[in-house]
């Protein structure tokens, strides 16, 4: 697969979202191993997790990842080269800095925290600047998320469903957003390492 | 050019207050405007102007309101590691108080209330304490004092009673019924339910234990400045106060009337 530039007119994002589910850890932890140490957008993912093994994420990418990688505590703001987990047992949300904010509002899609959740507020307050990409998972959170990103400007990526261990969400989010790209897992990182490059003008004026 | 929604929701927000003295102007707007989005759907409104005119001319639309927007779901015991550190960290100082006053500000339905006659009954404190547990929701403040909670929630409840450092079993302070279980009415003697905002109210007591888990979440900065400063002035020299797992001084402008006291259980002393 050729590598996909971004369009002429894209607005570096100032936050990367990764959601996924069943199947997710194994592509996030591609696509973090993936990113060199000055890799500047901030990314935020998102994975489902089993209740109670909260350290299984962290755990599976802390060690491959050359950023730095935490979950955000209230008010946060969000930092360049930082890779953010999303806690479980709460939604994380972003407000407008941006900063994070989180809530111990009811499931969304039987899931807290909710991949919907975060990206229709990053869409809400990004708005083009920000990125979405949804991964592999056995349930249809995320697609409306993914959307309200589309719809504000900002650009989606979804997993082939084909490809992902779970198809169910990745196709989900196919059906509301028949224009997103879809990548491979390996198109997934190559799409999102060369999103750092459109960072600053004078690189993009060097281009 | 921001959108409809975007202009509609500081003019709800301050009829609201106008009107019936709630202040919500200075919560945190991303899960304010997906609960505002909710009681749209709910209450079959097209925009938030709709809801504005029906919230100013129907009173139980307000209280329908209310509880959209102050709706919290806690859990008994919720996070183990913070019990068992009051526990094993801040009980010790408790005890030397011949009685003891303790805050839950935004009680909400009371799981933390609970959580916290529990423990103090267990180590011997609860019969010389008193609890305030207050939140600007009138319903939410009845559920709390009725401390009925369902039977489908108390497996969790009890595993985490476990490992928060529970000494007997969490059976002992309920009966179950068909499909509730009922708390011991003795550990809410302890406990006074009332009425208070955190946006617009001061202090009322001066307490050893402030405990406010997962409420300033819900805030903006400067509302959680405010609501800081009233737990500063609240607390006694040297007394404690419990934040959720996620919440921190750290931003806070009253970060420096507070030292760390266990730091990772986001327990507080004031200075």
């Amino acid at each position: 697969m050729g590598t996909v530039m971004p369009p002429v007119q894209w607005q570096a994002p100032e936050a990367i979202l990764v959601g996924g589910s069943a199947g997710a850890i194994e592509v996030v932890s591609l696509l973090l191993e993936a990113l060199p140490a000055d890799f500047a957008p901030p990314v935020v993912v998102l994975i489902h997790l089993p209740r109670h093994r909260p350290s299984a994420l962290d755990g599976a990418l802390r060690g491959k990842c050359r950023l730095a990688l935490r979950e955000p505590v209230d008010k946060e703001p969000l930092a360049r080269s930082t890779v953010y987990l999303a806690p479980p047992g709460y939604h994380l949300l972003m407000d407008p800095g941006p900063s994070f904010a989180l809530s111990v509002d009811e499931p969304v899609n039987f899931s807290r925290p909710s991949i919907d959740v975060l990206f229709e507020s990053a869409a809400d307050v990004l708005g083009p600047r920000c990125a979405g990409v949804l991964v592999s998972g056995a349930n249809p959170d995320g697609a409306h998320g993914l959307h309200a990103i589309q719809e504000a400007g900002g650009a989606v990526v979804i997993q082939d469903p084909e490809e992902a261990a779970q198809g169910a969400m990745p196709a989900a989010a196919l059906a509301l957003c028949p224009n997103a790209l879809v990548l491979s897992a390996k198109g997934i990182c190559r799409w999102v390492q060369q999103l750092s490059a459109w960072q600053t003008p004078n690189r993009r004026s060097a281009t | 050019m921001p959108g409809e929604f975007d202009i509609e929701l500081p003019l709800l927000l301050e009829a609201i207050h106008l009107k019936y003295s709630y202040d919500f102007r200075r919560y945190a707007t991303s899960s304010l405007k997906r609960r505002l989005e909710q009681a749209l759907q709910n209450f079959d409104c097209r925009s938030l102007s709709a809801l504005q005119e029906r919230v100013l001319r129907e009173p139980e639309v307000m209280r329908g309101l209310l509880a959209h927007l102050t709706v919290q779901v806690s859990e008994m015991f919720r996070d183990p590691s913070f019990y068992r550190a009051l526990r094993d960290r801040v009980v010790p100082y408790l005890r030397t108080y011949p009685s003891l006053k303790v805050w839950i500000p935004g009680c909400a339905t009371g799981e933390e209330v609970y959580s916290l006659a529990i423990l103090l009954r267990e180590e011997g404190l609860l019969e010389r304490t008193l609890i305030y547990a207050t939140d600007i929701n009138p319903e939410a403040l009845r559920k709390a004092e009725a401390g009925i909670y369902d039977l489908d929630r108390i497996a969790d409840f009890s595993k985490a009673y476990c490992q928060a450092g529970g000494r007997a079993s969490l059976s002992d302070y309920y009966t179950a019924g068909y499909d509730a279980a009922v708390f011991d009415k003795t550990l809410r003697e302890s406990v006074l339910f009332s009425d208070h905002s955190l946006a617009t109210d001061s202090v009322f007591a001066e307490v050893q234990l402030v405990s406010c888990r997962n409420v300033l979440i819900y805030f903006d900065r400067s509302l959680q400045d405010r609501a800081v400063a009233l737990f500063r002035d609240a607390l006694c020299r040297k007394g404690f106060l419990g934040l959720g797992a996620k919440e921190t001084l750290t931003f806070s402008n009253q970060a420096a009337e507070f030292a760390e006291f266990v730091r990772e259980e986001r327990i507080y002393q004031k200075r």
